[in-house]
């Protein structure tokens, strides 16, 4: 269809020709209509017609697509005599359409196949129309997420405990408890992944598992060693404990399930839940791999650094990250048998590290009293706080709140990546020095082991509000529990996966040319585009002299240096003729209108 | 101060009564499920493998000949009816959903060579060795009544091959020539001949309804329309070929199976050569049949396999075999799309699933959904060397297995001839002739 620009030209054209016979109007000659209805609108009254031209002018030039959009905004037509005030599908929040986004964006090539064309035109509609719907879905979500703001000049890190649970519900108020458990302390300690279950280990021996809400306690063992470390599995009927000399697994009822030799002087422990491994750091340097649902070693790597006792995982890779005395960081993952990064991180030694649920930053705190952020995707420190006590432990919630324990007080910061942030959000003092701190799943709740037995804190906006019903339901049912769990052991994930990046497995796998070239040189059994070495003939008479051979070399040499110029500019003029060839073809394209021209007048 | 902790109602989170169904609340949020592209893969590997291990396609064996099953037909209305016609002469009517002979005939003397069913469904003709067409009724002869044909016409020559008009009461019949006709008259209507003396099977084009193809014995497959004189087009080929299927959706196609082991698609406007050879037969390709959607077809060998090849590819997606089906002769690929059926030589029909690791029956919602999730899935991951190489392992019968190999390396040998061939004679003396090239000799018009 024409501009109106060009409407214009042509009507004036048609005028100056004078008595030629009109052709019958055709449906794609919508001007000469259009200019009859301007005129009209300017004979008629004006203030009327006012928004009708100013929509006119707005509109487009397709006809029947802007009669369509007319009618519901006219408000006559519809037959109940209502017009919608909101006509089409409700917008959806750019933002929130981000959250959902995957980067999967197809590359763009010029020429492609057309069926190609079709499935990948395809395949883009619908993973947008699934982006759209789960952005839609999330306004339906039940729960929001919890808050803590003080009045005027009032910090909320003086807000104490006492006050944030006298403030809240019963129920919630009665997750601010204290265990004084002063016998067998200091405590490490681990939430289950729905976060309904809890995990003690004293160091001089006591182990316990209890249901925090309802503070029903599950079991509880003394395994008469000293215990470095506690982890739960993947289910809260199984739980890891790392003692003095091995590496035990016990039931939820305490009974010994597993004692393995294999792993000797675990300090410390990590659960990759997707991959039903047992990662961990032993004082002899080893990092070991333990799958669990077939009870095997996958991995054993001898780190070489001395002893581990600083271990975090990537939650969004699963790949370990290991702190040293020297202060640096490694990255490992059980398919390499060195570090697949090495970050020096700290002057002095590390003494916690801390990933964030997305994987992007990884926080660190060190001998040197500081705590670091770094952007773990580019390996770049983004901000560097200097803590006067500094950080013994970290961890960081699902809402990225970071709590450090700095001697016998926890702090809670917010946003220590984005802003940069001059006090703490909460804190709370304990009795004893912090051991083991640990957000809970799904709550509001910061569990902090010290050597005076066990605090667990109310830290609102720590925890995420709703839940995925099929990935970690604090609420499910014992069939529920155990439907998941077949289906969690079904998808386990290979440890062959775990990478850097977790998307590497859909990029495509490119082989080189040279790759190519080597299954061809391997199939063959030699090399086909090897050049052949000249070995200039022996001749008799005295023609083999050094300078006569040396001769024939340049020769033979001179002549293949021809060939390959000789080659280039006949390529080269080649491509230049196909150039023109494509440019005529596009200049000649470009100007031939449509077939339906000839009408025209 | 204001505070606000996460606190749940948990009855807003589990349900009600036990008679109640649990509840799921959903959260879609990508970073609550990390690993996606993992997970999914390590799905689409188990589904991959789920696939395999559930891929029995062998349904069930009709047995009751008393010689070689030479020819099917299906019925045109009924889904659960098929006939079969075999070497002694004896045509048998079964009912499928039963899996039992409903009635049996003496036809002829000497083989039933060919059967169809009328396009209404009232009634079939046979064609044998004893030089008749017989016209039966669908319905079984009363109690004490004598099965008698409907109608009779005395040939001069042997009949070889049938098959009737899609819409009209006519029908096509070869042997030394082709012949069309009419079901009220005794003599033909039209008769083709173009200098050949034989030909092996004739079939109507079900689009283009007037379209008649034919494979004759001098390694030609000839075209005609039925209401013209002459014959359209013919095309010989090195090797003779057996039979030939029209393309239920895509007029100008059809496939023919060939003696040199191969199928070949072709365009019938362009039949200077294939659109596509299928290849994977270790000996001569008996029959074919297409599906009823035009998108696969399946192939009947006297290799003792039955194939299944989708239209544009080049090898076979399912081979099918048992340890007793002998010579396969005959095969239909079922109406409903979701059944095969194939006549071997010792006597006995195989019925097999077209998709061998489908579930039969109703499928529960749920249960679909999974499929549907799964099938997805698979085809996402498809490529991927790990689920490609499961996804495509069969197990072939030994000395298929090795013929195959055979094959391979002959072919290889062949190829590497030609290659030297060209490397030491003048550019361009010897042109390169593609695969499809290499099987037809000449179109003549």
């Amino acid at each position: 269809m024409a501009s109106p620009g060009e409407a214009d030209v042509n009507a004036s054209h048609v005028e100056g020709k004078g008595k030629k016979k009109q052709p019958p109007a055709r449906y794609w000659q919508e001007l000469p209509d259009k200019e009859k209805g301007e005129n009209k609108d300017e004979g008629q009254v004006e203030q009327q017609q006012e928004e009708k031209k100013k929509k006119e002018q707005q509109q487009t030039q397709k006809a029947k697509k802007r009669k369509r959009d007319e009618r519901p905004r006219d408000g006559k037509r519809v037959i109940s005599g209502k017009s919608d005030p909101f006509p089409g599908p409700v917008p959806v929040p750019q933002d929130r359409m981000q959250k959902f986004k995957r980067n999967d964006n197809i590359r763009k090539t010029h020429r492609k196949h057309y069926k190609l064309k079709e499935i990948i035109t395809r395949s883009a509609d619908a993973s947008d129309m699934a982006q759209k719907q789960a952005a839609r879905f999330d306004i339906l979500l039940p729960e929001d997420a919890g808050f803590l703001e003080g009045d005027e000049d009032e910090d909320t890190c003086t807000i104490s405990q006492e006050d944030i649970a006298d403030a809240v519900d019963i129920t919630s108020g009665a997750k601010y408890f204290n265990l004084k458990l002063c016998q067998f302390g200091p405590y490490r300690l681990d939430y289950s992944r729905t976060g309904r279950h809890l995990l003690l280990g004293g160091r001089r021996g006591h182990v316990a598992c209890l249901d925090w809400q309802s503070k029903q306690l599950m079991c509880e063992i003394n395994v008469m060693e000293s215990v470095n470390d506690v982890k739960w599995l993947h289910t809260e009927h199984m739980y890891a404990v790392a003692q003095k000399k091995w590496l035990y697994i016990y039931d939820s009822n305490g009974i010994e399930l597993h004692c393995i030799r294999k792993f000797n002087d675990v300090l410390r422990m990590q659960f990759l839940p997707y991959h039903f491994l047992l990662a961990t750091a032993s004082a002899t340097g080893f990092l070991q791999y333990l799958d669990v649902s077939v009870g095997k070693e996958v991995a054993a790597i001898c780190t070489k650094t001395g002893r581990l006792d600083v271990m975090c995982q990537n939650p969004h890779n699963a790949v370990v990250h290991l702190g040293h005395t020297n202060g640096t960081v490694t990255l490992w993952s059980p398919n390499q048998k060195d570090a697949l990064v090495k970050m020096l991180c700290h002057q002095g030694g590390v003494r916690s590290v801390a990933v964030d649920k997305t994987g992007t930053y990884m926080i660190t705190s060190g001998m040197d009293k500081k705590m670091k952020v770094f952007d773990v995707r580019a390996f770049k420190p983004l901000r560097s706080y200097f803590l006067p006590a500094g950080a013994s432990c970290l961890s960081l919630s699902q809402r990225g709140l970071l709590s450090a324990a700095t001697g016998d007080v926890v702090q809670v910061y917010r946003d220590v990546w984005s802003t940069p942030v001059t006090k703490p959000y909460m804190a709370h003092r304990v009795r004893g020095s912090v051991w083991g701190l640990h957000f809970c799943p799904f709550e509001d709740v910061l569990g902090v082991g010290h050597g005076e037995g066990f605090t667990s804190m109310l830290v609102p906006g720590a925890g995420e509000p709703n839940f995925d019903g099929l990935d970690a339901n604090p609420y499910r049912s014992a069939k529920q529990r155990q439907e998941w769990e077949v289906k969690a052991l079904l998808e386990k994930i290979q440890p062959e996966l775990i990478t850097l990046d977790p998307t590497e497995l859909g990029q495509i796998d490119q082989t080189t040319f040279e790759q190519k070239h080597q299954v061809r040189v391997d199939a063959l059994g030699f090399d086909p585009l090897a050049k052949e070495k000249f070995v200039p003939k022996f001749k008799k008479k005295g023609r083999s002299s050094a300078g006569g051979v040396e001769r024939r070399k340049k020769q033979v040499a001179h002549e293949d240096q021809r060939d390959v110029i000789r080659k280039t500019v006949e390529d080269r003029r080649k491509m230049e003729e196909e150039r023109k060839k494509m440019e005529e073809k596009k200049g000649a394209l470009s100007s031939k209108k449509s077939a339906l021209e000839r009408f025209r007048k | 101060m204001k505070v606000k902790v996460l606190s749940r109602n948990p009855d807003d989170y589990v349900r009600e009564t036990k008679y109640d169904i649990q509840r799921v609340p959903r959260n879609y949020d990508p970073s609550l499920h990390p690993f996606e592209l993992s997970r999914e893969y390590t799905r689409a590997l188990n589904a991959t493998k789920l696939e395999r291990v559930f891929a029995k396609p062998f349904l069930s064996s009709l047995d009751g000949h008393r010689d070689g099953v030479n020819c099917l037909a299906k019925h045109t209305r009924s889904l659960s009816t098929l006939l079969s016609g075999s070497c002694d002469g004896v045509v048998k009517v079964w009912n499928l959903t039963k899996r039992e002979c409903v009635r049996t005939l003496q036809a002829h003397e000497g083989f039933v060579r060919g059967m169809v069913v009328r396009y209404c469904g009232s009634s079939f003709f046979t064609i044998g060795d004893d030089k008749t067409i017989k016209q039966w009724n669908m319905e079984a002869p009363g109690y004490g009544e004598e099965e008698e044909p409907l109608n009779t016409i005395l040939g001069k020559t042997v009949f070889t091959g049938l098959d009737h008009h899609q819409k009209k009461g006519v029908f096509a019949t070869c042997g030394q020539q082709v012949d069309i006709w009419d079901e009220q008259r005794s003599t033909p209507i039209r008769s083709f001949s173009w200098g050949v003396d034989s030909f092996s099977s004739v079939r109507f084009n079900p689009v283009e309804t007037e379209l008649l193809g034919s494979c004759a014995s001098d390694r030609s497959i000839v075209l005609y329309d039925m209401r013209e004189s002459t014959p359209l087009k013919k095309v010989i080929m090195t090797m003779r070929t057996n039979t030939l299927c029209w393309n239920p959706m895509e007029a100008y196609f059809f496939t023919c199976a060939n003696e040199d082991y191969n199928l070949y698609t072709y365009d019938m406007r362009y039949l200077e050569k294939p659109c596509k050879v299928h290849m994977d037969h270790v000996s001569a390709v008996l029959d074919v049949d297409y599906s009823p959607t035009g998108l696969e077809f399946v192939s009947a060998s006297f290799d003792k396999t039955v194939r299944i090849f989708p239209k544009d590819a080049g090898h076979s997606r399912e081979v099918y075999h048992t340890k007793r089906m002998q010579h396969v002769i005959c095969i239909k690929w079922s109406a409903d799309n979701k059944y095969i059926l194939s006549g071997s030589d010792e006597m006995n029909i195989r019925l097999w699933k077209a998709n061998a690791a489908e579930k039969l029956g109703v499928l529960a919602p749920r249960e679909r959904e999974a499929v549907n999730y799964s099938q997805k899935l698979k085809e996402k991951f498809q490529h991927y060397p790990q689920i490609k190489r499961i996804a495509r392992h069969r197990h072939l019968p030994k000395n298929i297995y090795h013929q195959r190999n055979e094959l391979r390396v002959m072919k290889e040998a062949r190829r590497r001839k030609e290659t030297n061939v060209r490397k030491h004679s003048k550019p361009g003396s010897v042109p390169v002739v593609s695969e499809k090239e290499k099987h037809v000799v000449s179109v003549v018009d």
